[in-house]
């Protein structure tokens, strides 16, 4: 068990190193100069290489990334170029909007997606199962700044029960600040909804055919028993593995969302970064986004052996 | 009077029966016209091919035909409860024929390793069965389940109620599958095919046990199988099916030595020990030739296209169940030349 918990680590910290690797170099790849940027057109060369050095921008980029690499393992991401300030910091400054926001969607996704799945697959070829399966397909087609367009214009315009956008006044309270939440999360987690549909319906299909659910029905089960103890425990792992996958994609920022809500989150953050060439912010995001893929996906492989006692490590 | 009539009246009763299938080809009938009787404390054989429709029967008895598809279209399955009163499993709604179910009637499928669920315990599935039906606290209806681990010869039932399905063999499967069958004392046990999957060794170990149980609880037992020489070993009465149809009911020693019917004569002969040799010496196991035929396409008696016997008139008319002797029927025309 620790020993396979220790390959798993090193794999984890190899998979890492990699995603570092390609970050910083495909970051470097991109046309454009951040000093430059900085100072704006006017900047005599002599100025623009100034800030260069002050950077370390002047340097050999092989250099700078051994540099980079080596401040990394110490836990630091670095000095963002343009918001004065640690990366960490800033990075820190926006996780909460995108956590919340990545939680409550994907909880409204899942509270639809996976009792819609079972209906549907319960009551297969009847007209229950054609609506899932209609709204399934609307839902993954609907683009989400369109749908966030519409809530916000019926439920915050017309209707005022939600704010329109933001993240609320400085000072906030948290229960305010997820209020403001309530209207992005309802569209990702809408969007979201369908995959999670299809996934359950198809799993569950498989699982309701199986002779142990029929053992069940011979047992005097209740239906309702038969299909959500035998029929959805045993469907559970592709559903874990959907929710998982669709909750490491919302981590990494809705970047849409965000912008239609004016959420200041994380996609917020790497999308001016990159306008910005302020290499040290993406960099950093794109790694604390990836360290956080990998740990959902070692928690989904957890979550395998909680649901399924054949999975061993 | 009432007192009497009811005490004689067999366990299980099926006049008649017919289950019919909705498919988009139009409606089906695997089942028809099947008369079976199960005896408390006797096993009754339910014996045919693959396809002949004896485990859509069992299904039907315990409303476990897919819906919404399949249904009883036709008969009465008529069963005694423990209080006496007699159900009509083949009308009564599905609560009805639900609280009976792993209850006073319980049944053993053909596949031990797929019909335990694989995420819950062995302990777990036993438990959950008898806090349904004996209304017991969860700790106590453990304890029950581990009785019954023990009761099936489960070696250290204590610590294996706790093992996953994957974790067991077939054979200990298939025993954990009698265990539960058995948990709420059933006075019907119907097993399909419950010994096909198993190795030769632990089929007997198996069948013994079931022989066992249904001595020390006066079970009723429906032995659902295509292997005669199972039939030989426990049944009591014997029920042929052919193509959906019962084609033969006699007890067990009329079957082998006195088969009225041509399928049951053949079947008999299909017996390895019935061999016959070969002027080499070598011994020959006879077939049936031909193949089921699809009860969609018959008119006349559904075996005549393999049989020997059969005459023009087969082709014409299907027979009706004949009586050939004392709790012996047979569908055949010709049945008093066999």
């Amino acid at each position: 068990m620790f020993a396979a918990l220790a390959r798993r680590l090193a794999g984890m910290l190899i998979v890492m190193f990699i995603v570092a690797t390609m970050v910083f170099f495909l970051t470097r790849l991109a046309p454009g100069d951040p000093a430059a940027l900085m100072l704006g057109e006017q900047a005599s060369l002599a100025d623009v290489a100034e800030l260069r050095k002050t950077y370390g921008l002047d340097q050999p980029v092989i250099v700078q990334y051994a540099l980079w690499l080596k401040e990394l393992l110490r836990g630091n991401l670095g000095q963002s170029i343009f918001l004065q300030r640690p990366v960490i910091v800033a990075i820190a400054e926006r996780a909460e909007p995108t956590f919340f926001l990545a939680l409550l969607s994907i909880l409204v996704a899942t509270a639809i997606g996976v009792p819609a799945g079972i209906a549907s697959a319960v009551w297969r070829g009847r007209a229950s199962d054609q609506a899932v399966s209609g709204g399934a397909m609307l839902a993954a087609s609907i683009p989400s700044f369109w749908l966030g367009l519409i809530f916000i214009q019926f439920f915050a315009v017309r209707l005022g029960w939600f704010p329109v956008a933001g993240y609320g006044p400085p000072g906030a309270s948290f229960a305010e600040r997820l209020y403001h939440l309530m209207l992005p999360a309802s569209v990702l987690g809408i969007v979201n909804s369908a995959l999670i549909t299809r996934f359950t319906r198809a799993s569950m299909l498989d699982v309701l055919n199986e002779d142990y659910v029929r053992t069940a029905r011979a047992k005097g089960l209740s239906e309702a028993r038969v299909i959500l103890r035998h029929g959805l425990g045993n469907a559970l792992v592709p559903i874990i593995t959907v929710v998982g996958l669709t909750a490491a994609l919302l981590v990494g920022g809705a970047i849409v969302t965000e912008t239609v809500f004016g959420l200041p989150g994380i996609g917020n953050l790497v999308v001016s970064a990159v306008l910005r060439r302020d290499y040290p912010v993406i960099q950093g995001a794109l790694i604390v986004i990836a360290g956080i893929y990998v740990l959902i996906n070692f928690s989904i492989d957890v979550m395998y052996t909680l649901v399924d006692p054949r999975v061993k490590y | 009077m009432m007192e009497t009539s009811v005490q004689e009246r067999p366990l299980l009763d099926i006049r008649g029966l017919e289950v019919t299938f909705r498919t988009e080809g139009g409606d089906v009938v695997p089942v028809r016209g099947v008369d079976l009787r199960v005896e408390a404390g006797k096993t009754t054989a339910l014996v045919g091919e693959s396809g002949s429709g004896k485990s859509v029967t069992s299904l039907a008895i315990m409303g476990l035909l897919p819906r919404p598809y399949g249904r009883v279209s036709k008969g009465v399955a008529e069963f005694r409860r423990r209080s006496g009163a007699v159900v009509d499993l083949a009308s009564a709604g599905q609560g009805v024929v639900r609280a009976l179910r792993g209850n006073e009637i319980a049944m053993i499928f053909q596949e031990p390793m797929t019909s335990l669920n694989p995420v819950m315990t062995v302990g777990e599935q036993i438990a959950e069965q008898v806090r349904l039906h004996m209304a017991l606290a969860p700790q106590a209806a453990m304890r029950h389940a581990v009785e019954m681990l023990s009761l099936v010869e489960i070696p250290d039932a204590a610590r294996r109620a706790g093992d996953y399905p994957h974790q067991m063999s077939g054979g200990m499967r298939q025993r954990v599958m009698i265990a539960l069958a058995m948990s709420c004392n059933p006075r019907l046990l119907i097993a399909d095919e419950p010994t096909t999957a198993l190795d030769v060794t632990i089929q007997a170990q198996i069948l013994d046990l079931i022989e066992r149980l249904r001595k020390e609880h006066s079970m009723g037992v429906l032995f659902i199988t295509h292997n005669l020489a199972v039939v030989a070993e426990i049944a009591d009465t014997v029920t042929v099916m052919y193509a959906g149809e019962v084609v033969e009911k006699a007890n067990v020693r009329d079957i082998f030595h006195n088969s009225r019917h041509p399928y049951t004569a053949a079947l008999v002969d299909c017996l390895p020990e019935r061999a016959r040799r070969d002027s080499n010496g070598r011994r020959i196991v006879a077939a049936i030739p031909g193949s089921v035929t699809s009860a969609a396409e018959a008119t006349g008696c559904r075996f005549a296209p393999r049989c020997q016997r059969a005459v023009e008139a087969c082709e014409a008319g299907s027979p009706e169940l004949l009586v050939a002797g004392t709790g012996h029927e047979v569908r055949c025309f010709r049945w008093s030349e066999a």
